[in-house]
């Protein structure tokens, strides 16, 4: 559903751009608004969410999907946690639909869908590595990667069960914001996937605004 | 031959093993590369809810999406394979007659039993209590030193949801009839964890988890020709990083 936000950029408490093929993790304090702009246009986002104090509560796309009984993320989706908590809600959305199921690019995946030749590619779940690795000696690692919404993405299932990757739905200056129900980091990868539609080929930077 | 199945059901390996898990169970083993295992839904309308860990490596993990993507699937059935999140297959379903498995729908925990039907403890219910498919996980995973870290979006075998345009989701009854099974052929040394209990969207508003009988046996390795290998290109690479990886263990 189509929502717009009445916040404005000029009293956020953090702003930062995110450019593409980079990494950022920051925590989110419960209360408090986060923005992610798709600045270009039909840029995935590729996005975890731990519960800051009990990380290995943690975005759960099953019980996401499964909560709302559908597979898309937009105003008034909850993210659910691995525990069946909930971390976020959607509050905003000028993109409409956002995808559960594509899961992160890794360079072993890409030798897996595309070549094996790929595999010097850089990829989403190296960039996660990096962050869960910045984030603290042993807090956060490998196991803590699991199966992220990619925001701004287009991945439609139809009724037979087949699945694609689409060109986006998502345009320049589009935005999803959420609302953090608890203290909660997010992680992004934005994503630097050159060998399918889902960034138009062109990996673009990412707008991420916080407000209290 | 059953509907996409490539094993002959007239020619039976000798069973290397064999067990029920009664509804509402779990069990969790290490099954060898080159075994098959077979499930079989004894009183129809079964639901396993299954994750699948890298045997020598227990961080290699079950990845859904790698596994939708790879084979631009919403559901799993023969000849498809099962990915996990580095490239690799931890096995090839090679034989299916039930024909969808769900992948996406998660698994129930004790809040959702407990709604939906309410509670029964062991207390005054001894071995019939309500059980989760979520506590079951981490009560097995535990004994592999694994733990909530480890949960990861899980397969529900025997159970079918649809989707339409609009992403709503929708759960199929009777999608598995009494006596039907599915093959999973391992490509991998797989820790195995499963647990039969209901499907989280299966709206009988009654809590009767359904048994699942588990047959092992030998299967010989997959040729150039498999039916599985070369369902899908993506599948082929897959393939070629597994046998890649353990001709150097190995």
């Amino acid at each position: 559903m189509l929502t717009e936000s009445s916040l404005d950029p000029a009293n956020a408490i953090y702003d930062a751009t995110v450019l593409a093929g980079d990494h950022w993790i920051h925590q989110v304090a419960q209360g408090q608004t986060l923005r992610i702009v798709d600045l270009e246009g039909n840029q995935a986002a590729d996005t975890l969410f731990y519960n800051a104090h009990h990380p290995e509560d943690r975005y759960s796309a099953c019980d996401t999907i499964r909560n709302q009984a559908n597979l898309y993320l937009t105003t008034g989706t909850q993210l659910i946690s691995s525990g069946g908590n909930a971390l976020l809600t959607i509050v905003a959305d000028t993109c409409g639909r956002h995808d559960t199921l594509g899961g992160a690019c890794s360079r072993e995946s890409n030798t897996m869908r595309y070549a094996l030749e790929k595999e010097y590619m850089h990829a989403c779940r190296d960039s996660f590595l990096c962050g869960v690795t910045e984030w603290g000696d042993g807090f956060l690692g490998k196991r803590d990667i699991t199966c992220n919404i990619n925001f701004f993405m287009n991945v439609p299932v139809t009724p037979e069960g087949k699945l694609t990757f689409e060109d986006g739905i998502s345009a320049p200056g589009r935005y999803v914001e959420l609302k953090a129900e608890m203290d909660v980091i997010c992680l992004i990868s934005n994503c630097p996937q050159l060998n399918n539609p889902c960034n138009a080929y062109n990996p673009t930077p990412v707008r991420v605004l916080i407000w209290d | 031959m059953a509907e996409g199945s490539t094993t002959p059901d007239s020619v039976t390996p000798p069973v290397l093993y064999e067990t029920v898990i009664r509804g509402g169970g779990m069990w969790s083993q290490v099954i060898k590369r080159g075994k098959t295992l077979r499930l079989t839904d004894l009183e129809g309308g079964a639901n396993v809810s299954m994750l699948l860990y890298n045997a020598d490596q227990l961080v290699e993990r079950y990845n859904m999406p790698d596994t939708l993507k790879g084979q631009h699937i919403f559901f799993l059935t023969a000849p498809f394979c099962i990915h996990s999140d580095m490239g690799r297959l931890f096995c090839s379903i090679t034989a299916d007659t039930c024909g969808w498995h769900d992948t996406v729908c998660g698994c129930t925990d004790a809040a959702q039993v407990a709604a939906k039907y309410g509670t029964k403890t062991y207390q005054e219910a001894r071995n019939d209590f309500y059980r989760n498919a979520h506590d079951n996980f981490l009560i097995e995973l535990a004994k592999w030193g694994l733990g909530k870290r480890d949960l990861v979006p899980n397969l529900n075998l025997f159970s079918k949801v649809i989707s339409d345009e609009e992403g709503n989701l929708t759960y199929v009854p009777g999608a598995s009839p009494t006596g039907s099974y599915v093959d999973l052929r391992f490509e991998m040394n797989t820790l195995v964890v499963l647990t039969p209990c209901q499907h989280p969207l299966d709206p009988s508003p009654d809590y009767a988890p359904k048994p699942v009988r588990l047959t092992a046996f030998q299967t010989e390795p997959p040729g150039p020709d498999d039916a599985c290998r070369l369902s899908r290109p993506e599948n082929e690479r897959a393939f070629t990083n597994t046998e890649n990886y353990y001709r150097l263990r190995d």
